[in-house]
C-alpha cells in the first residue's frame, strides 16, 4: 500500500458540536496538542437548533435540587436510564452551567444578576408535584449562544480546527487499542493518518436515516459507522424521539405552541380524531400520545395527501389576528415550508424524527465500553465518545427536554478530564501503527473512484429513509418489522456498492455523500435489528403487539454488533452512586 | 464565470447547522447557481459567511441585512 500522510497529537476530536468543543477545551487548557475535525465551520454544527436550553438545579427562581432532577430524568427514561450515570450528570449540572457562565455564556437574567431559569417539559419539583424552573436559555438561541462561547474560549486556548475535513474510520491494533483516525480533507480530496494517544469521537445524532428529521443534513451518524466497522457495538439505537409536527416533506418543526392557541389535528374525513384517542386533553395529550395516535390514523387509511401519507393541522379557526399576535413566524414557516397559508388551509404534518436516545457506550467518563474475546465488558484504551453520538446511558428510551445540552456539557467535560488522566499516566510515545491499518478504508474510497456502475446513493438513501419511516417509525408493528429487517438487509446490500459519477477529488460532494450514506446504513441497520427483537413497550419504542412495559424481561440495554448483526443485552444499572435507587412505576405525569 | 469545482466548495457550505436554511439553500442552489452574475456570487457567497440563526432570520425577514444589496439575493432565497 502507498504510504499515507501521517500527523501525530494528543488526542483527536472528531466533530466540534457543543460535546466536541467543551471536551476539546479541556484538553486544550492541559496544554495536549490537540486536533478537532469537522465537516462543517464549528459554529455551524447542529448543535445551534437547540433552542429550549439547559437545565440545571440552581434553584435561582425557587427551590430545587439534583435529587429532584435526577428523578425526573429516571422517570422521563422509563427506567431505562443507568441511574449512577443519571446521578453523575444531575449532581454535575450546577457546575457545568456555572462554568460555562464563567466562559462568557449570555444566559437570560433575573434582576438580581442571577441566570433566569423557565420551566420546561417533564421537569418537576419534589418528586413530580409540580412544575419547577430549571431550565436556563438565552433567549431561543441557547444552543447558538452555547457554540460560540465554547468556540471562542478553544481558539483562546490553541485548539487546531480542521475544518471540512472528514473522519473516515477509526484505527484499532490487534489488542483493539484505538491509535487514531483516517481523515479525508474535503478541499483536496487527500486522505490523511492522524495518530492520537486518544481519539474522541463527538460526531452528534444520525436523524437522517428516517424521511421525516427535524435533523439538519449534516447529521449521519460518522461516529457511530466509524464504531460499528470498528467492531464496537451501538447501544439502545431502537429508542429515537419523535416530535408529532414535522412538516410533511420538509421535517421542519412546528412549536406544539399552535395545539395549546387552539390548533387541532384532523384526518383526511376531516375527523378531529384526538378525541377518540385521548377524550379529555384531545390534541394536547403528551407527544408520543399524539405522535402514536397520527400513526395509527396514517396506517389505517385515514392520511390526508394524494398517498394518504400526513395528518392536517388546521388552525384557521383561531383568525389572522391570534394567528400573528401568538404564534408569531408560523405563518413564515408554513407558507415557506408547506406552501400553505394556515390562515386559510391547514398545515400538512407528520410525527418527526428529532434526537437519537441510543449510541456509542460509555461510562460517565466517557470512555467506550465493547466487549472481549470472552464476551466481557472492557473499556476500549484510546477511545472515548461524549453528546448525542454517546449513549451513557442518562437519557434511557426517552430524553427529557433541555438534557440534551446538559448531557453534552457534562460528558465533554468529563471525557476530556479523563484523556488528560489518561494521557499523564501513559507516558509512552504513540504505539506503532499495525501495517496494513488503512487497507479497508483505502479500498472502500478505491471501490468509489473506480467503479463504472452500480447503485445510485440517492436511490439507496431514499428506500433507506422510507423503510425506517414506514417499518420502524413512531409506532412500530411485527409484520412492519419483519419485513423491514428484510429491506434493511437489502439495503445492506445495495450500499456496498453504490457509484458515483463524479471521480474528481477535489470538494467532491458526492463522494462525501457516499461516505455518508455508509455510516447511515450502520444505524439504520443498528435501529431496526434492535428494535424488531425487543418485544416490549417502553418509552419511544411503542410496538402494537406488545403495549406495555416489561421490566422482568427488557429492563436492559441493546447491543447491536455490526458483525451478523449479533444482539446482546446488558443490565440496567439501577443502583445510584450515592442515593437510593428509584424503583421502577408507571410512567404518568 | 467560476468554475465547477468552485461551485461544489459553496454547495458545501450550504449544509447547515439548521434544517431550515439546508431546505432553503438546497432549493436555491438547484435553481440558481448556474445563473448567478458575478455580482449576485459575491453577495451570495457574503450571505453564506453569516451564522445560521442570523441568516434565517434575514430569510424570514425577521431582521434587516446590514448591507441593503444583499436583499436581493434574499428575496431570490424566499422565493426559491
Amino acid at each position: 500500500m502507498m504510504g499515507i500522510a501521517k500527523r501525530q497529537f494528543d488526542a483527536v476530536v472528531v466533530g466540534a458540536g457543543g460535546s466536541g468543543l467543551r471536551a476539546a477545551l479541556q484538553l486544550s487548557e492541559a496544554n495536549l496538542k490537540v486536533a478537532v475535525l469537522s465537516k462543517v465551520f464549528p459554529t455551524r454544527s447542529h448543535t445551534v437548533a437547540a433552542q429550549g436550553g439547559v437545565s440545571a438545579s440552581l434553584g435561582n427562581e425557587e427551590p430545587d435540587n439534583w435529587h429532584w432532577h435526577m428523578y425526573d430524568t429516571v422517570k422521563g427514561s422509563d427506567y431505562l436510564g443507568d441511574q449512577d450515570a443519571i446521578e453523575y450528570m444531575c449532581r454535575k449540572a450546577p457546575e457545568v452551567v456555572v462554568e460555562l457562565e464563567h466562559y462568557g455564556m449570555p444566559f437570560d437574567r433575573l434582576d438580581n444578576g442571577k441566570i433566569y431559569q423557565r420551566p420546561f417539559g417533564g421537569h418537576t419539583s419534589n418528586y413530580g408535584e409540580r412544575a419547577v424552573k430549571r431550565a436556563c436559555a438565552a433567549a431561543d438561541r441557547t444552543g447558538h449562544a452555547m457554540l460560540h462561547t465554547l468556540y471562542q474560549r478553544n481558539v483562546r486556548a490553541h485548539t487546531q480546527f480542521f475544518v471540512e475535513w472528514m473522519a473516515l474510520d477509526l484505527i484499532r491494533n490487534s489488542q483493539g487499542d484505538v491509535l487514531g483516525v483516517i481523515a479525508l480533507e474535503m478541499e483536496t480530496g487527500e486522505v490523511m493518518m492522524f495518530q492520537a494517544k486518544s481519539t474522541l469521537l463527538a460526531t452528534g445524532g444520525a436523524g437522517r436515516i428516517y424521511s421525516a428529521s427535524t435533523n439538519a443534513f449534516i447529521n449521519t451518524g460518522d461516529g457511530l459507522g466509524m464504531a460499528a466497522r470498528a467492531g464496537i457495538p451501538l447501544e439502545d439505537m431502537e429508542f429515537w424521539q419523535f416530535h408529532p409536527t414535522g412538516v410533511a416533506g420538509a421535517g421542519v418543526l412546528i412549536t406544539e405552541g399552535v395545539r395549546g392557541e387552539g390548533g387541532f389535528l384532523l384526518n383526511k374525513n376531516g375527523e378531529r380524531f384526538m378525541e377518540r384517542y385521548a377524550p379529555t386533553v384531545k390534541d394536547l395529550a403528551s407527544r408520543d400520545v399524539v405522535s402514536r395516535a397520527m400513526a395509527t390514523e396514517i396506517k389505517e387509511g385515514r392520511g390526508a395527501g394524494k398517498d394518504g401519507e400526513f395528518i392536517l393541522l388546521k388552525l384557521d379557526h383561531l383568525g389572522a389576528d391570534v394567528i400573528d399576535k401568538r404564534l408569531p413566524g408560523i405563518r413564515e414557516i408554513a407558507k415557506k415550508f408547506a406552501n400553505v397559508d394556515p390562515v386559510k388551509d391547514p398545515i400538512p404534518v407528520v410525527p418527526t424524527c428529532h434526537y437519537q436516545m441510543g449510541g456509542i457506550p460509555t461510562n460517565v467518563q466517557g470512555q467506550v465500553l465493547a466487549a472481549n474475546a470472552l464476551g466481557k465488558e472492557v473499556i476500549v484504551k484510546g477511545l472515548y465518545a461524549a453528546g448525542e453520538c454517546a449513549c451513557v446511558s442518562v437519557h434511557g428510551a426517552n430524553r427529557l427536554g433541555t438534557n440534551s445540552l446538559l448531557d453534552l456539557l457534562v460528558f465533554g467535560k468529563s471525557a476530556g478530564e479523563q484523556v488528560v488522566k489518561d494521557i499523564a499516566a501513559d507516558v509512552a510515545s504513540l504505539p506503532d501503527l499495525p501495517s496494513d491499518y488503512a487497507d479497508k478504508t483505502m479500498a472502500r474510497l478505491a471501490r468509489l473512484d473506480s467503479s463504472k456502475d452500480g447503485e445510485s446513493v440517492n436511490e439507496v438513501g431514499s428506500e433507506m429513509r422510507r423503510t425506517m419511516q414506514l417499518h420502524c417509525g413512531v409506532f412500530r408493528f411485527p409484520d412492519g418489522l419483519a419485513d423491514g429487517v428484510e429491506k434493511m438487509l437489502k439495503v445492506g446490500e445495495r450500499v456496498k456498492s453504490t457509484f458515483i459519477k463524479d471521480k474528481s477529488k477535489v470538494f467532491n460532494t458526492a463522494r462525501i455523500e457516499a461516505i455518508e450514506l455508509d455510516n447511515l446504513v450502520e444505524v439504520a441497520m443498528a435501529t431496526m435489528i434492535s428494535a424488531h427483537a425487543r418485544t416490549e413497550s417502553r418509552g419511544a419504542h411503542d410496538r402494537s403487539d406488545h403495549p406495555d412495559r416489561d421490566d422482568v424481561n427488557w429492563m436492559k440495554h441493546t447491543l447491536w454488533f455490526k458483525e451478523n448483526n449479533r444482539l446482546e443485552y446488558k443490565p440496567v444499572q439501577l443502583k445510584p452512586m450515592t442515593v437510593e435507587s428509584f424503583e421502577p412505576k408507571a410512567r404518568v405525569y | 464565470m467560476l468554475d465547477g469545482r468552485q461551485n461544489d466548495r459553496i454547495r458545501w457550505n450550504c449544509r447547515r447547522g439548521l434544517l431550515e436554511l439546508d431546505i432553503i439553500l438546497g432549493n436555491f442552489l438547484a435553481r440558481h447557481l448556474d445563473h448567478l452574475d458575478q455580482e449576485q456570487m459575491e453577495l451570495f457567497k457574503e450571505l453564506l459567511a453569516y451564522e445560521d440563526n442570523d441568516l434565517l432570520d434575514m430569510v424570514m425577514e425577521r431582521a434587516e441585512p446590514v448591507n441593503s444589496q444583499l436583499s436581493a439575493v434574499l428575496e431570490m432565497m424566499r422565493v426559491s
